[in-house]
């Protein structure tokens, strides 16, 4: 008798619009320049357009105008700011929602903004440290913090951390800390009224040794995430299988955890909490370019400044002479766009 | 019906402990009682001075801690049933959040005063739970998408509540913040009569609803072969509950983790398989009565809003659900 090997069936094409490399390639090429257009809009519009002629004479033939000093003292360092924070969220949704193996999660969602908020919020109020060097550090601790807590609270249970738990989880713990950071506000007016402004999440008003201050630990974050992005492919396929692929978990959670920490910590530290960004762009990013993590960051390092700058343009743009911060232009966008996909897609029964 | 002896138990001891704080509640303050004062006092007997700082000025505060207590651990034993999740709970649906914005909106366009601002939590905490669950309508409602819509309309109605806070003057976001994390100060015997009834009158209609949520509970399929109308029930219940969480909160501000806590911690004690309805409403009480005493204790004579201490109390809660994890 002859054993007949029936013919290996073709393997599907990859998902996502971009089914090749170099497809993937051009739509990257594609995203940077939608950046860089978005970037020069950033210094050109607000509540006075300047003009890009005085935008390319403000940095080459400096004298000094009114609408000069308004690029180079403000709209560059809110660029730049802008460009950092996007990186910053985006990316670290993106790693999130890889190491968690939910789609709907992002650092506003699972409270880690909310454990950055509260260790910030006690570095100014109980402790009262005002400059952004000092409490960056509990920026970052109140991430790690937060981001233990959730994972613990959502793993109780013989189900472990399935994403609905995590969401819930990071929901409830969210709600304790801003309880208690806003006990602690309440119990220090001064605090309170410096906080206010923090609260929102803004570009504006803050000088380039802000930009500065976070660049080190935005790069260091950035790359980690890019380093443990293979490990990330494995991880997603389930624990079990991923350790049969020598994927080391407990390093990637741990590498991607601290990536995660720098990331998150330092944007919100310097620009106060922002949602959405991280939860919406690594979904339309995963559109365009399929599941592969790695192609996924590297796209979120474009693709999540050009939405945190095109939304801080449009909160300049739409109230003026007045400004919507950027917060609440990306709340109000990012809400209606969750709500949409959440009634779209065939979401497992959780 | 089946009458098991241990839920009845617990009851009774929740509710004996709660009265207990309550005495020592109304003991505590400018002028101190003893218990035994304060008993005499509520029997009719005893000073007159002492009859009027325990009748007149404290004991309204205590009625209302114990209610609005028992009304937010009957509505977080409703959402978590529902939603068959020990961390469902009314501020899933984003009712927190919306009052919050529905105060705002009436101390910035309208004006300050209780019942404005009461008028104002109830709007915007009922109108945000109503259109979550519009948006989470889809053939029937999920758990999961009910949860994810009320993230999201919170994130959108908490950054513009953080909006408002900016606009305003200090005072008056000073003032917002106050009435945000939830107090029991100032609240008098005009506030008792209108929360007993209403409270009175949804447990009524939570008794009349019968076993349904046991039911419930058991899962959708389970409940619909057992004759139960899933959709019908299930919105009825939600109602319950968002009408239980509104009138706590439009007395007293939103105050947290009562709704969480109390339904979990009456079921370790009463042991039952599902969420019970009457040990919740006890446990509750019962925490709500010692946080706002804790609230008036701990930093004497400043006094906290209770919302503080209950914040408190949902960490260690938290911590707790953590160890007793991690010891099994």
């Amino acid at each position: 008798m002859v054993l007949t090997r029936t013919p290996a069936q073709p393997t599907p094409a990859p998902a996502g619009v971009s089914a090749s490399q170099t497809r993937r390639l051009l739509w990257f090429l594609v995203c940077l320049g939608l950046l860089a257009v978005v970037c020069l809009l950033s210094v050109a519009l607000g509540t006075r357009n300047v003009s890009l002629g005085t935008v390319w004479d403000a940095f080459f033939h400096y004298t000094d105008t009114d609408d000069q000093s308004i690029v180079r003292d403000l709209r560059v360092p809110r660029t730049v700011l802008g460009l950092l924070a996007g990186v910053a969220f985006g990316l670290s949704g993106a790693v999130i929602q890889a190491v968690t193996r939910n789609p709907l999660a992002d650092t506003q969602i699972l409270g880690i903004n909310s454990g950055a908020g509260l260790f910030v919020v006690f570095a100014v109020g109980v402790l009262g440290l005002t400059n952004l060097s000092q409490y960056l550090w509990f920026g970052f601790a109140g991430v790690a913090f937060a981001l233990t807590l959730v994972y613990l609270l959502g793993s109780v249970g013989r189900a472990g951390a399935t994403p609905i738990r995590l969401t819930l989880a990071g929901v409830a713990l969210g709600a304790v800390m801003d309880g208690i950071s806003g006990g602690i506000r309440l119990v220090r007016p001064r605090a309170f009224d410096y906080l206010r402004f923090w609260d929102v999440g803004t570009l504006a008003g803050r000088p380039l040794e802000v930009a500065l201050t976070i660049l080190p630990f935005v790069l260091a974050g950035t790359a980690l995430a890019l380093v443990v992005a293979r490990s990330l492919n494995a991880v997603a396929l389930g624990d079990d299988l991923a350790r049969t692929l020598g994927a080391g978990i407990g390093r990637t959670r741990i590498l991607a955890t601290v990536s995660v920490m720098l990331l998150s910590g330092a944007a919100t530290a310097a620009v106060g909490p922002i949602g959405f960004v991280g939860l919406m762009v690594p979904h339309v990013v995963r559109w365009i370019v399929g599941p592969d993590q790695r192609w996924i960051f590297v796209y979120t390092v474009i693709c999540g400044p050009v939405l945190l700058l095109l939304a801080d343009i449009v909160g300049r743009l739409v109230v003026r002479p007045g400004e919507l911060r950027v917060g609440v232009v990306t709340a109000f966008v990012g809400a209606p766009v969750l709500i949409w996909w959440v009634r779209r897609a065939r979401v497992s029964a959780l | 019906m089946r009458f098991s002896v241990r839920p009845a138990l617990v009851c009774a001891v929740l509710v004996l402990a709660a009265l207990a704080v309550a005495v020592l509640a109304l003991g505590t303050g400018e002028f101190t009682l003893t218990p035994t004062e304060v008993v005499r006092a509520l029997a009719g007997e005893g000073t007159r001075a002492a009859r009027l700082v325990v009748v007149e000025w404290r004991l309204p505060r205590v009625l209302l801690a114990l209610l609005i207590g028992a009304a937010l651990g009957l509505a977080g034993a409703v959402f978590q049933a529902l939603t068959r999740n020990p961390l469902g709970s009314p501020d899933v649906i984003g009712f927190n959040t919306g009052a919050y914005t529905g105060v705002l909106v009436v101390t910035v366009f309208v004006g300050n005063g209780y019942y404005l601002v009461a008028a104002g939590a109830l709007i915007g905490g009922l109108g945000t739970a109503m259109v979550v669950y519009l948006l989470a309508f889809k053939r029937g409602v999920q758990g999961f998408r009910l949860i994810i819509v009320g993230i999201a309309i919170s994130a959108m109605l908490g950054s513009a509540n953080q909006w408002f806070i900016i606009k305003v003057d200090l005072q008056a976001a000073f003032a917002a913040a106050i009435w945000g994390q939830g107090s029991l100060n100032g609240l008098g015997w005009a506030q008792v009569t209108p929360v007993a009834v209403i409270v009175g009158v949804l447990c009524v209609a939570l008794i009349a609803y019968g076993p349904r949520l046991s039911l419930l509970e058991m899962g959708e399929d389970a409940a619909a072969a057992l004759g139960v109308r899933v959709e019908a029930t299930r919105l009825g219940y939600l109602v319950l509950g968002v009408a239980l969480t509104a009138v706590a909160t439009a007395a007293a501000g939103p105050i947290s983790f009562v709704a969480l806590a109390a339904p979990q911690l009456a079921q370790r004690l009463t042991r039952t398989p599902g969420i019970a309805l009457v040990p919740s409403a006890a446990m509750g009480a019962f925490l709500l009565m010692l946080s706002d005493w804790l609230a008036q204790r701990v930093f004497a004579p400043t006094q906290l809003p209770v919302g503080i201490v209950t914040v408190s109390v949902g960490g260690i809660y938290f911590v707790w659900l953590l160890v007793r994890q991690a010891r099994r």
